[in-house]
């Protein structure tokens, strides 16, 4: 019987939540690297048990945990993220030049098919590699050191890469906020921009500004590569050919704003956000917690509200807190910084908490063990 | 070199990185300095690689703090001999997290 596994990180630690494939009845195992903040945790798609985690805080900086036992023990690996030649400088705030300066890893990626190798998304925005199972770590230099680079300015969050989407091939789409969407073709060697269509009205005058966009998440259906959907700082948009161009597929949404995108496993029309009011205001529009599900691949949307709270609401949901896992139907799961993990397991129709306590969540990520 | 070994105390967060109940007893290569301290460490402990200075400019990290005898040293150049007591073995070499934030 398949089982599902959820990586749950939080503000004060990780935990593991399993469930079987009826998706009802969750043990939950944590916290492990407790007072730490967990930013992400991913496990390798070719070998489950292989789990990546980004530790950091502001006192002690930057470790990167791995499990070789599906988090049951965990070992530190390498922290050595040093931007490669001459670091250089990236817009401050204040439109100042600022020496590019390591901080944390927002997100990692292992690879689908080698479960030594996994790539790292720094603030600063860098992208690291590892091919040792995160023992060492190279940056990519090819996306640091675009001719546009001296011009990225962080979001508010700081200047991170927080998006890494890998395949088919070679190809890589990473974003960064608040530089935008980034393209390579040849396994990070090599970057172009891709962010034509994406307009930031009222912060970029310019409709056609190449970098200079607040990209908060994307996703992508595996086998459906080229159609991308984002959540941008405001706005949701889609892309049918991979970066190239965007469109915006808000629709009905009651607000634009948010922080996270999924799309399901089993049908890549199936997307789901879940609005926020504004960038001022970081809660659900009206208080009530509401997951919005398009069938036809934006534009047309849906709330859903069975078993999440309608009155008096008003915690967030980040960018990297929400996941499908691959089961049919699809499972949908969220975290809040409430500490809520709410889960379903019919496609967003139904939900419930899984665990309701937690520290405030950063990251969710499922895996379906076969 | 330090015969007796240097006593060095970690804040907790760390003392669980590393996995050590209480205090790390190292054997120092020349004089107790802030520098020959950590690099003894580190090579005893690489998970504690950057979590105390900056791995790449080698840098106090802002929010860590050294004491020896109560006395704050943080500010000491990073090879300045440390107190005769610490090279002896006879005061810790105090490592701290700053308290601040929560």
């Amino acid at each position: 019987m398949s089982r599902v596994r959820l990586l749950v990180g939080t503000k004060k630690g990780g935990f593991v939540l399993t469930s079987d494939s009826r998706r009802q009845n969750w043990e939950v195992e944590g916290p492990f690297f407790a007072g730490w903040e967990i930013y992400h945790m991913d496990a390798s798609p070719v070998d489950p048990d292989r789990i990546y985690a980004s530790q950091s805080n502001g006192w002690f900086g930057q470790v990167v945990q791995r499990s070789d036992d599906g988090g049951k023990t965990w070992s530190a690996v390498g922290n050595g993220f040093a931007y490669q030649g001459e670091a250089g400088t990236h817009k401050w705030y204040d439109g100042s030049d600022k020496p590019w300066q390591f901080t944390r890893i927002w997100h990692i990626e292992p690879s689908h098919h080698d479960p030594d190798v996994v790539y790292a998304g720094a603030q600063d925005a860098a992208l690291f590699r590892s091919a040792d199972g995160g023992e060492t770590w190279e940056e990519l230099t090819g996306l640091r050191q675009h001719p546009s680079g001296p011009n990225w300015q962080p979001g508010a969050g700081g200047l991170c890469l927080h998006t890494i989407l890998l395949g088919p091939t070679a190809r890589i789409i990473v974003a960064i906020s608040a530089a935008g969407v980034f393209r390579s073709d040849d396994g990070g060697e090599h970057w172009r921009p891709a962010n034509k269509g994406l307009m930031s009205g009222g912060v970029l005058p310019d409709p056609d500004a190449e970098v200079g966009h607040c990209v908060h998440k994307i996703a992508m259906h595996p086998s459906h590569p080229d159609v991308l959907f984002m959540q941008k700082h405001w706005d949701v948009m889609r892309s049918d050919d991979a970066g190239s161009s965007w469109y915006e597929v808000s629709g009905d949404l009651p607000s634009d704003f948010g922080f996270t995108i999924a799309v399901s496993s089993q049908d890549p029309e199936t997307v789901f956000v879940v609005p926020i009011k504004s960038d001022s205001e970081h809660f659900p529009p009206d208080g009530k917690l509401r997951v919005y599900r398009s069938r036809t691949g934006g534009k047309e949307w849906e709330p859903l509200t069975s078993g999440l709270p309608q009155d008096h609401c008003y915690v967030d949901v980040l960018r990297d807190s929400m996941a499908v896992d691959s089961l049919d139907p699809c499972g949908v799961y969220f975290g809040t910084t409430g500490g809520q993990v709410y889960t379903s397991p019919d496609c967003g129709s139904t939900w419930s908490a899984a665990v309701r306590d937690l520290p405030a969540v950063l990251s969710v990520e499922a895996q379906t063990l076969r | 070199m330090s015969e007796a070994g240097v006593r060095v105390r970690l804040p907790a967060q760390l003392r669980v990185l590393a996995a050590v109940p209480g205090e790390v007893a190292l054997k120092v290569a020349g004089p107790a300095t802030q520098r020959s301290i950590l690099d003894a460490l580190e090579e005893l402990h690489p998970v504690l690689r950057g979590t105390v200075r900056d791995r790449v400019s080698g840098q106090r990290r802002a929010f860590i703090r050294f004491f020896v005898h109560e006395s704050d040293l943080s500010d000491a150049g990073p090879d300045d001999l440390l107190p005769p007591d610490v090279a002896l073995g006879r005061e810790p070499f105090v490592i701290v997290g700053a308290m601040a934030g929560g």
